[in-house]
């Protein structure tokens, strides 16, 4: 069995697009079990600042394994273990003796369906900066308010915030989410097929606020659509089996595929 | 041409499975309501045979029955109060103990244990359920209640000595049955009831919203406290509910380690007696219409008790579902 990938990685700068952009998280050699059963086989590969990354690949081929990986989340679940380093900021978050809650706020994430707290529209907002923030009424106050504007949710909930975040509509659920999400000032955001569960409207709304959120934070994002991975995207991966086939430009990957593999996914010929 | 004959075949087929079908919905229909109907019976038929038997007793002392505290067979002068009493604060202290161990073992059991451990946990606690309650009464009476004269009620009376109002609680001398003992002994019976409930309830809290809130960096206290209690607390309530209504109307247990003195007592060490214990205890030697018609009032009281836990529950959820802003 070929165990290890034989694929071409850039180095710490980008060749293509943003030239400038440096590794924020580098995930180096990963493997991943299940039990006894290797999902991930060495990945290595960088996310880069400020850039969306998308990982596509058929079903089954562990690019949502991999995002769990970047904020532990696996740990949760006991027989579930990683190998290899993932460094966040130069510091391998893999590493025993994390503060597990501390990185988790570092690095947000937002699920395949929306899953609002049982509380109100501002308390799920405030909710999260509460826990590592000590803010005054007014200051939280600003806070709500500029999460929800960034994700567009502002002027549809402005006058209901104390409204049931579980009675808005799924889109609208999402993205408040994903405002959720960025109260905290996450440094990475890892987004897992976060349209899977939406009509066209509020994913072209969700994936026009990715490219918004780029100016800030390091995106991850998981997806199924590749025509949603063409438009976000700076750098894809592709994942097949559990292993990285190939990684690039999101340009270079969907126009000048290294791997025949690729090629053959993009092209709809199998997955 | 073909093609119609088919279709009438087709059409000829249905029309037979359709009537069948007709036959056995309507049959299962009736069925169902025969059964709703007959439940609502029963239930109107105890209301009345309540009524009618607490009548004498009701019509003799009127509103004083619920005022009067003496319990005469003697001089034939009854007054619930003491029972009432007992009923409301033995399951009080049921609920006490009951319901933060009972929580606490199913956010154990969900949240915290390791998955080999769950099962003979779980089928531990259910087995509490299954121990018939003249059990508990046994082993309250011999075991329970003379560990408690010898060693926790003596340590309860020393420790809250001068402590202003539990010193009054805890006072007298200690005879190991009692109101606290009773209590005790309930709170151990509506265990397997709050926990099995509350563990299911935790279980349908979806793991993504779990881990969206770990994602968050929530501990699993936050997330037991912020997301997984208000996410059910509707199933929870009604565990909680279920567990009440147990302790309210357990009759056996209580009967052995309450004490059965019709007399209301400041101390929770002292004897007392519920509405339940009384009416096992006395019925067989009621002689006298009044004195059974009272016992049957005590039945009728307790069935209303039960029935306004049951509507202030309900109460309390639409309340707080209105705060939630459903």
């Amino acid at each position: 069995m070929k165990d290890r990938p034989n694929i071409l990685v850039p180095s710490t700068t980008a060749s293509h697009g943003n030239a400038t952009a440096a590794e924020k998280v580098s995930i180096r050699d990963v493997c991943f079990y299940y039990g006894e059963t290797m999902a991930l086989k060495h990945i290595t590969l960088p996310l880069y600042e400020r850039n969306v990354t998308a990982f596509i690949g058929p079903s089954g081929c562990g690019k949502s394994t991999l995002l769990r990986i970047l904020n532990r989340m696996y740990d949760l679940y006991p027989k579930q273990r990683a190998s290899g380093e993932v460094l966040l900021d130069g510091q391998n978050i893999l590493a025993p003796g994390q503060d597990l809650n501390l990185l988790r706020a570092r690095i947000g994430m937002v699920f395949q369906k929306p899953t609002p707290f049982p509380m109100s529209i501002y308390e799920n907002i405030a909710f999260g900066v509460r826990l590592y923030e000590k803010l005054s009424r007014t200051d939280m106050d600003e806070r709500v308010e500029e999460s929800l504007r960034r994700t567009a949710l502002w002027e549809e909930v402005r006058n209901d915030l104390h409204r049931s975040g579980m009675s808005l509509s799924g889109g609208q659920q999402q993205r408040l989410c994903i405002a959720r999400t960025i109260a905290v000032r996450p440094h990475v955001i890892l987004l897992d097929e976060p349209t899977s569960a939406l009509d066209p409207i509020s994913t072209a709304k969700i994936e026009e606020l990715i490219y918004q959120l780029k100016a800030d934070y390091t995106i991850a994002i998981v997806t199924h659509n590749m025509q949603q991975a063409a438009r976000v995207a700076d750098h894809t991966a592709f994942m097949y089996l559990g292993e990285l086939v190939e990684f690039g430009p999101t340009d270079q990957i969907f126009t000048k595929p290294r791997e025949q593999r690729t090629e053959d996914y993009i092209t709809g010929r199998f997955g | 041409m073909d093609v119609a004959a088919q279709n009438t075949g087709v059409i000829v087929a249905d029309a037979a499975a359709l009537s069948r079908n007709t036959f056995w919905d309507g049959f299962a229909r009736q069925l169902t309501r025969a059964a709703v109907i007959l439940v609502l019976i029963m239930l109107g038929g105890v209301m009345v045979a309540l009524l009618d038997g607490a009548a004498p007793a009701l019509k003799t002392f009127g509103f004083s029955f619920l005022t009067t505290e003496s319990w005469n067979p003697v001089t034939e002068k009854f007054g619930a109060v003491a029972p009432i009493y007992g009923t409301l604060i033995t399951s009080a202290i049921a609920m006490i103990i009951g319901i933060p161990i009972g929580i606490g073992i199913a956010i154990f059991i969900t949240e915290l244990c390791p998955r080999w451990l769950k099962r003979p946990i779980s089928t531990a606690i259910e087995l509490l359920a299954g121990i018939p309650s003249i059990i508990y009464g046994i082993w309250g009476l011999f075991i329970l209640a003379p560990l408690l004269q010898r060693y926790v009620q003596p340590a309860l009376i020393d420790l809250f000595d001068g402590v202003p109002i539990l010193s009054d609680l805890f006072t007298g001398p200690p005879y190991g049955i009692g109101v606290l003992t009773a209590g005790l002994i309930l709170s151990i019976m509506v265990l397997p009831f709050i926990t099995s409930i509350t563990r299911d309830v935790f279980e349908t809290v979806p793991p993504m919203l779990k881990e969206s809130a770990y994602g968050l960096g929530c501990t699993t206290w936050e997330v037991v406290r912020r997301i997984v209690l208000p996410y059910t607390r509707t199933g929870v309530i009604g565990g909680i509910m279920l567990g009440l209504g147990r302790a309210l109307g357990e009759t056996m247990a209580v009967t052995f380690v309450i004490g059965n003195a019709h007399k209301i007592a400041h101390s929770l060490l002292a004897p007392g007696t519920t509405i339940s214990a009384s009416i096992a205890n006395e019925f067989t030697e009621a002689d006298g219409v009044l004195y059974t018609s009272s016992l049957i009032a005590l039945g009728l009281i307790l069935f209303v008790i039960t029935f306004i836990v049951l509507a202030a529950a309900r109460l309390l959820l639409l309340r707080l579902q209105q705060k939630a802003g459903n």
